[in-house]
């Protein structure tokens, strides 16, 4: 039974929550692992996705998982529709309240949209990523991940590396480790970095090779600066030489270290393509991870073993 | 018409009284102040168990109009001031259009003549629609009734633009009220960068962002011999540069918000927009020096920057959502209650902040409680208790921080040259 009504940031999640949840993926990993991927479980309920910003990959895994419950999934693209023509987002809310659905996944570029919507609707919300803010099932399905990959997540050292700052990954990775026992390292160059990283309590690093033989897990982030009228580093070239993954650097770090990344990759920035190819990589697991967490925390929410805020 | 205001404890420091006294006024004007003073004909108000003072003046208001009259105007505008104590505001001019030339002086010191409960003061842009590039025609609208100039609302990013604005403005000995905020270092930031932009994942404006341009200000103050006065400071480090800028002589004053004063980030613990405000909420230790700042004369006034806005445009997602809260009503409550009733300020320390300091910074004239002055008098309850809500307000706007708290000190009377704005704690309509 989960603590919480919704999933907005990882402080809505207590260690137990998470333990949870993880548990109850790993059941539904191997659901997905057979021919027939499909079971009744939230039969008759409605989950939708309400993405105010472009995204594939999320919306999607949260689809196939809705789907692979059973329940009705809808997609509201709300930058094509509503908002486009000036509504605001509590008449959304409001529109989808009257809809009488269960569950709304919200993907919002401005941080505390998905709180907005818990404030003013009855279903439960889940963050499918709010601005720089946070990206709790993100968190969840890494975690997850590196359950898998190094059998335990108490104690092991992970190296959260780039533009920490502007990272919703990040925004909820480092709780969510730290809710588990492991220890992030903030890695990158200091424009990169939060103002005060210390208050999401991790450590920070400028040095990726400093770190790089102390880590179990060197967990990439995309480059998304190469737009930016600021740039708050000086070229991409050097950003791949500094803090770039790649076979030297894989080289001198711990022999079963793995290699994470949230996707979509820049290959040859921020990893190389050796690296993102070698067994160190766990990029797909995580894509992999990312239905069953996700399935997870929709039976969880909605009506699964003693529920009883969904019941 | 006589009107004799009897039994209140009446505090002005500028003519060293505080003592439980009576007021008499007739025809607009202070004609006696004493004890045990009866008057044969006219009304006699019981002010026992209320402070009685020179009234009070917000330097910092933003009436709206012209241009966003859904969100305030004059009329309305200066009916939340009476309401709050206040006997006259200064205008803001980031109108639309903004009030950049005489006519549009003119327009407020004419709507204000007709619909003002309070008196309104107008000030002028500083340069042309406030874009930073071109002065606006200050003598001409000095002449017309402006007693400041203001780029507030965005600050003149260009050190060399505002250099010749203060020259041109010493030219008249006329004051220059400075919005602080460097927009490259403030980032188009929502909240103070540090522990609440990091935990919230919203962009940040550094107190670097206020404090650069404070420095540039106060230097510029000196190499000009301008007026300067710093609008809305919020930290300790900008407080600190207007203090030593004082000790070297400048002609440098500022003024804090109740909101800088009664809260800090650590307030916003949801993305409530009715928190998001510019300079935005600081650090605890930036609240405390700025009390400090009310005590050691460092600061000259407290200002309440309100800012109406449309409830619609406040629903917004916090990043999108305007800046501004309103200020005018729960500013005398909000000092009564954390500052007077702690016995942190005196209540001659509320005459200086809120009714000596300001005018004497912005050059208004003075308001005593003094035979032969206008009759420009505030009477506040201090034990009387203020609920904010929506249906006490009489701003249009509605974002305030403070609603749903009970506060205490509420102001009951109000005089504006002898004519009542606010009687038996209702404002009195014209």
């Amino acid at each position: 039974m989960l603590s919480c009504t919704h999933i907005l940031t990882m402080d809505d999640l207590t260690p137990d929550d998470i333990a949870l949840i993880l548990d109850t993926a790993d059941s539904f990993a191997e659901v997905n692992e057979r021919r027939i991927k499909k079971l009744p479980t939230l039969r008759g309920r409605t989950i939708v996705n309400l993405f105010f910003e472009p995204s594939t990959r999320t919306r999607t895994s949260f689809e196939i998982a809705a789907k692979r419950l059973s329940a009705d999934g809808v997609n509201f693209s709300a930058s094509a529709s509503a908002t486009a023509k000036g509504e605001s987002l509590r008449d959304t809310a409001k529109t989808l309240s009257a809809m009488a659905c269960d569950l709304v996944v919200v993907r919002h570029r401005y941080a505390g949209a998905p709180q907005v919507l818990a404030e003013c609707m009855d279903a439960h919300i889940v963050n499918g990523g709010d601005g720089i803010h946070q990206h709790p099932t993100q968190a969840l399905l890494d975690l997850f991940t590196m359950r898998r990959a190094l059998g335990r997540l108490e104690g092991i050292t992970v190296g959260i590396v780039g533009d920490i700052a502007h990272s919703r990954v990040a925004g909820s990775l480092v709780p969510a480790l730290r809710m588990v026992g492991a220890r992030p390292i903030l890695v990158g160059p200091k424009t990169l970095m939060p103002a005060r990283p210390d208050v999401l309590g991790a450590e920070v690093a400028y040095s990726l090779d400093e770190v790089l033989p102390e880590l179990d897990v060197a967990y990439m982030l995309r480059v998304q600066f190469e737009r930016d009228a600021a740039m708050p580093i000086p070229s991409v070239r050097e950003y791949a030489r500094l803090y770039g993954m790649n076979a030297a650097r894989l080289a001198r770090a711990k022999p079963e270290m793995i290699v994470m990344h949230p996707g979509p990759m820049n290959r040859g920035v921020e990893i190389s393509s050796d690296v993102a190819d070698s067994p160190r990589s766990v990029v797909l697991d995580q894509v992999n991870a990312g239905v069953a967490v996700r399935m997870a925390v929709m039976y969880l929410l909605l009506g699964g073993e003693g529920s009883g805020a969904a019941a | 018409m006589a009107l004799l205001l009897k039994g209140g404890r009446v505090v002005d420091p500028a003519v060293g009284l505080d003592a439980v006294a009576d007021v008499v006024v007739r025809d607009g004007v202070i004609v006696e102040v004493g004890q045990g003073i009866t008057i044969p004909k006219g009304e006699t108000i019981d002010c026992s168990g209320t402070v009685v003072m020179p009234g009070l003046v917000d330097v910092h208001t933003h009436l709206r109009e012209p241009g966003r009259e859904d969100e305030e105007t004059i009329a309305t505008g200066t009916a939340a001031a009476a309401h709050g104590g206040f006997t006259a505001v200064c205008a803001m001019p980031n109108t639309t259009p903004v009030c950049d030339t005489g006519a549009a002086v003119r327009f407020v010191v004419e709507r204000a003549q007709e619909q003002g409960l309070v008196r309104v003061h107008p000030v002028g842009a500083l340069t042309r629609g406030q874009e930073g590039r071109q002065l606006a025609e200050i003598g001409d609208m000095l002449a017309e009734g402006a007693v400041a100039f203001s780029d507030d609302g965005r600050g003149i990013q260009s050190a060399g633009m505002a250099r010749t604005a203060m020259e041109y403005l010493a030219g008249f000995d006329a004051l220059y009220v400075g919005h602080c905020e460097d927009e490259s270092l403030a980032g188009g930031g929502a909240v103070n960068e540090g522990v609440v932009s990091t935990r919230m994942g919203l962009p940040g404006q550094p107190a670097a962002a206020e404090e650069v341009m404070v420095a540039r200000e106060v230097r510029l103050a000196e190499l000009t011999g301008c007026r300067v006065h710093i609008a809305h400071v919020s930290t300790a480090g900008s407080l600190e540069l207007v203090r030593q800028a004082k000790r070297r002589g400048a002609r440098v004053t500022c003024e804090v918000t109740p909101h800088h004063l009664f809260l800090d980030e650590d307030a916003i613990v949801s993305y409530d927009t009715d928190f998001k405000m510019n300079p935005p909420l600081r650090t605890r230790a930036d609240r405390e020096a700025l009390v400090a700042g009310l005590l050691d004369g460092t600061v000259d006034a407290i200002a309440t920057d309100h800012a109406p806005h449309a409830a619609h445009e406040k629903e917004l997602e916090f990043e999108l959502a305007p800046f501004g809260i309103i200020g005018l009503e729960t500013a005398v409550p909000l000092v009564v209650t954390h500052l007077v009733e702690p016995g942190v300020l005196g209540w001659s320390d509320v005459v200086r902040l809120m009714s000596h300091g300001p005018r004497a910074a912005f050059g208004l004239p003075e308001v005593r409680i003094a035979p032969g002055m206008p009759a420009d008098i505030t009477v506040v309850d201090p034990d009387a208790p203020v609920d904010v809500d929506v249906a006490w307000l009489k701003s249009k706007s509605r974002n305030t921080p403070f609603k749903g708290q009970t506060l205490r000190g509420r102001p009951t009377e109000v005089l504006v040259g002898g004519r009542w704005a606010l009687r038996g704690g209702e404002v009195v309509p014209l």
